[in-house]
């Protein structure tokens, strides 16, 4: 412990010394760094900021050090990424490599796979997206139709890719694809990683009820993909599949604690929109609920501090299984809440009337309705604590 | 660490789980109730639960105590709501004594804490004057006489009232009526002259009482902390008690939970277990969400008491609620996915039912947590 608490110190006093303080605030969507063949910083505080970090190593912390990696322990990442938080730092990469991939990259991934990718994403270099669902392929992941023929040398990928994020950005795509149709849907299907930049391979944005396009669909037409691009035997996609799933969720339900767009607290957003009495929100309903509100994410905190804490003194509970549902259901309710309080200012589209909070707000209140469907809806949230928590008879 | 039960405590909620199971089933309420019992609890009961130990958890050392921290308590709390256990545990070990703890001077703990925890003396809290917890809203006056003081009011939902031998009555002794200033607490013997006890038959066969105190005299070595500072003693004390009480609404809630998820498993309606149909799946999926919630928020008040007193109010305000919520909605579930047999007496979960309703008033409603927490928040 004493050696954890010296190093939360040395931490605290590297960021005092290298996070520049324009890096220290919220930022808006648009001054993530995504890096990435096409990445731009939006300063050069912000290239600082991300140079010092990768030259670090705490990019990503809890990686091994042979491939950019921090080399450090789970413990040591979490008291970073608190004394991030703590100063209000920004993330300086946004990354669905460092989020998704890499993990899945170093549990399945071959020697020669590790050394060319991970180091690419840790470094920003190489943007990566997901290509997982398809438009007959929601909730039901297992029955995706996107093939992969062996042509001897290489596969041949035919079909399409749906809620693809940022795909028109991205460099590579990471791909659940069919390789054996003739099998129990699961058993047939191999994870692939393909280059955005091979022959074949179009992009089509979606726009969304929020207005933006963050979601693409994403096409291929005869894309030969070599070989040594298949991750994991072939065939095992699912278990990869399923690993990542996992993974998600975990992410999804911190988003509320965790999120780079770092939306203000509705608490503190109450106090400036509604009528306070004797230190009192004058509104009985929006005040009851708020303290809902923060009620549940004071319990979501609460728990996702227990599930670090049994992880690693080997203690297992049901409590990860429930935390995407409750994580992102909150986070639905937080959305709600916010539009609520600033009533008729929270509904402001666009323009110079609002402020740019205000209409961030409404924008992010219509993408949050993302949260329950993405990475598995909260039906097959639940659907999974029945049968894998309470082991409820197959319906 | 926090959140992780160590190794000692998983022993003692272990062991406490196979006693309640042996020896103090959701039978041995039922038979309290069907006979009437005029103690309300079982004497032999509460001398092995005394003779385990349990009455004495939260006492220090110097006090022949076991001084082995709330978080233990709170497991035994926990699984006394698991068999709906009658015993002045709550009223006694868990208020009472904290009470006599933090307000009591060394006279009065040296005198008091070791016969409580044999189990040779009980103690009752009587606090409530209406039928909402509004602690602060005191109209019992202790006034000042012959170097003493007397008692005149009355107190309605003194948990254990009708069986305690000594009662800590919260009285006003200056202040406005509903102003934290000005409270007082009493050690009154129940046998007092003047002491008239009205024992109440509620909804969960346990035991509680209205008591009416006049022209109850008591000598001034009675008052437990210094006169009118009552309300900085009483709080810390009802927090510990919402937390332990929470604790037994877990209990109550697992138990009715797990029992219900067996029903699903093994009842058969149109051919197939009525557990593979989705309605009754998600419903159940959603409790298990919350109960983990409730889990990590008890854990954590509980932790509190000992390792972080500055999060004491909140954190007894927030399990409070939470458990509120959830006893109430595990409860209504239970009854409903059990059907038609869930609203009979033979079957136990009514009994889960009624305790959960109880013990929702117990030290504050789920309004009245919420408002407090919302304040402690400055809004």
């Amino acid at each position: 412990m004493e050696n954890l608490e010296q190093f939360r110190i040395e931490v605290r006093q590297w960021l005092e010394l290298n996070c520049p303080d324009s890096q220290r605030h919220p930022m808006a969507a648009k001054e993530q760094y995504w890096g990435g063949r096409t990445g731009k910083f939006s300063s050069a505080d912000a290239r600082l900021w991300f140079e010092r970090m990768r030259d670090k190593g705490w990019i990503a912390p809890e990686w091994p050090a042979a491939y950019g990696g921090g080399g450090l322990s789970d413990r040591q990442g979490k008291i970073i990424k608190e004394e991030v938080k703590r100063i209000g730092a920004r993330p300086p990469l946004v990354s669905i490599g460092i989020w998704m991939l890499g993990p899945a990259l170093l549990e399945y991934g071959s020697e020669e796979q590790k050394q060319k990718h991970i180091r690419a994403i840790v470094n920003g270099e190489i943007r990566w997206c997901q290509g997982y669902s398809e438009p007959g392929s929601g909730s039901d992941l297992a029955s995706l139709q996107t093939k992969a023929e062996d042509r001897g040398d290489h596969f041949l990928v035919n079909g399409s890719k749906i809620w693809t994020t940022s795909a028109d950005k991205s460099d590579w795509i990471f791909c659940l694809v069919r390789t054996d149709p003739n099998v129990k849907k699961q058993a047939g299907i191999s994870f692939l990683l393909i280059d955005m930049a091979s022959a074949g391979v179009s992009v089509s944005p979606i726009r969304l009820i929020s207005g933006e396009s963050e979601f693409c669909q994403t096409f291929f037409d005869n894309v030969q993909v070599p070989k040594e691009n298949l991750l994991a035997e072939l065939n095992s996609g699912w278990s990869v599949a399923k690993f990542l799933l996992v993974h998600e969720r975990k992410l999804m339900s911190e988003l509320g604690s965790d999120s780079p767009r770092q939306v203000m607290a509705p608490n503190v957003v109450a106090h400036e929109y509604l009528d306070v009495e004797n230190g009192k929100l004058v509104d009985p309903q929006l005040r009851s609920e708020l303290v809902d509100y923060d009620m549940s994410m004071h319990a979501i905190a609460l728990t996702h501090f227990r599930t670090f804490e049994e992880k690693t003194a080997g203690v297992h509970s049901a409590a990860p299984l429930v935390m995407k549902y409750v994580g992102t259901e909150a986070e639905k309710i937080k959305s709600e809440l916010l539009l609520a309080i600033m009533g008729s200012r929270g509904l402001g589209w666009e323009g110079e009337q609002f402020t740019d909070q205000e209409i961030d707000t409404l924008r992010l209140w219509a993408m949050s309705k993302a949260m329950t469907i993405a990475g598995g809806t909260s039906e097959v949230q639940l659907n999974v604590i029945a049968k894998n928590v309470l082991q409820l008879p197959k319906s | 660490m926090a959140l992780v039960l160590n190794e000692e405590q998983r022993l003692l909620r272990d062991t406490a789980r196979d006693f309640l199971a042996t020896s103090a089933p959701v039978n041995a309420l039922r038979k309290l109730r069907d006979e009437h019992d005029a103690t309300g609890y079982c004497p032999e009961l509460w001398r092995q639960m005394t003779d385990l130990g349990w009455a004495n958890i939260i006492v220090p050392e110097v006090y022949d105590g076991l001084d082995f921290g709330f978080v233990g308590l709170s497991l035994i709390m926990e699984e006394t709501g698991r068999t709906l256990t009658a015993s002045p545990l709550f009223a006694s070990s868990v208020v009472g004594t904290s009470a006599i703890l933090m307000g009591g001077n060394t006279q009065q703990k040296e005198n008091l804490l070791p016969r409580v925890a044999a189990g040779d003396l009980t103690l009752a809290l009587a606090l409530e004057e209406s039928h909402h917890h509004r602690p602060s809203t005191i109209a019992t006056r202790a006034e000042h006489q012959k170097g003493g003081y007397v008692i005149n009011g009355e107190k309605t939902f003194v948990l254990d009232g009708h069986s305690a031998d000594k009662l800590i009555v919260v009285a006003r002794t200056s202040g406005e009526y509903k102003s934290t200033e000005g409270i007082s607490l009493f050690l009154v013997d129940s046998s007092a002259d003047g002491v008239k006890c009205h024992r109440t038959i509620m909804a969960d066969s346990r035991n509680a009482a209205n008591i009416e105190f006049e022209q109850v005299s008591v000598d001034a070595d009675s008052l437990i902390g210094d006169e009118n500072s009552g309300w900085d003693i009483l709080e810390p004390v009802l927090d510990r008690g919402r937390i332990a009480i929470a604790a037994e609404m877990m209990g109550c809630a697992l138990e009715a939970f797990e029992r219900t998820m067996d029903y699903l498993k093994e009842r058969v309606q149109f051919d197939v277990h009525i557990g593979s149909f989705q309605a009754l799946q998600h419903r159940a999926a959603h409790m298990q969400a919350e109960i983990e919630l409730c889990r990590s928020v008890l854990l954590q008040a509980a932790f509190s008491v000992n390792e972080a007193p500055e999060q004491l109010p909140i954190l007894a305000s927030l399990a409070k609620a939470k458990l509120n919520e959830l006893v109430k909605l595990v409860t209504n579930e239970a009854v409903q996915m059990h059907g038609g047999i869930g609203i009979t007496d033979e079957l136990d979960i009514g009994l889960f039912l009624k305790r959960a309703r109880v013990t929702m008033q117990i030290f504050g409603d789920t309004g009245f947590h919420k408002d407090r927490y919302a304040t402690l928040c400055n809004y």
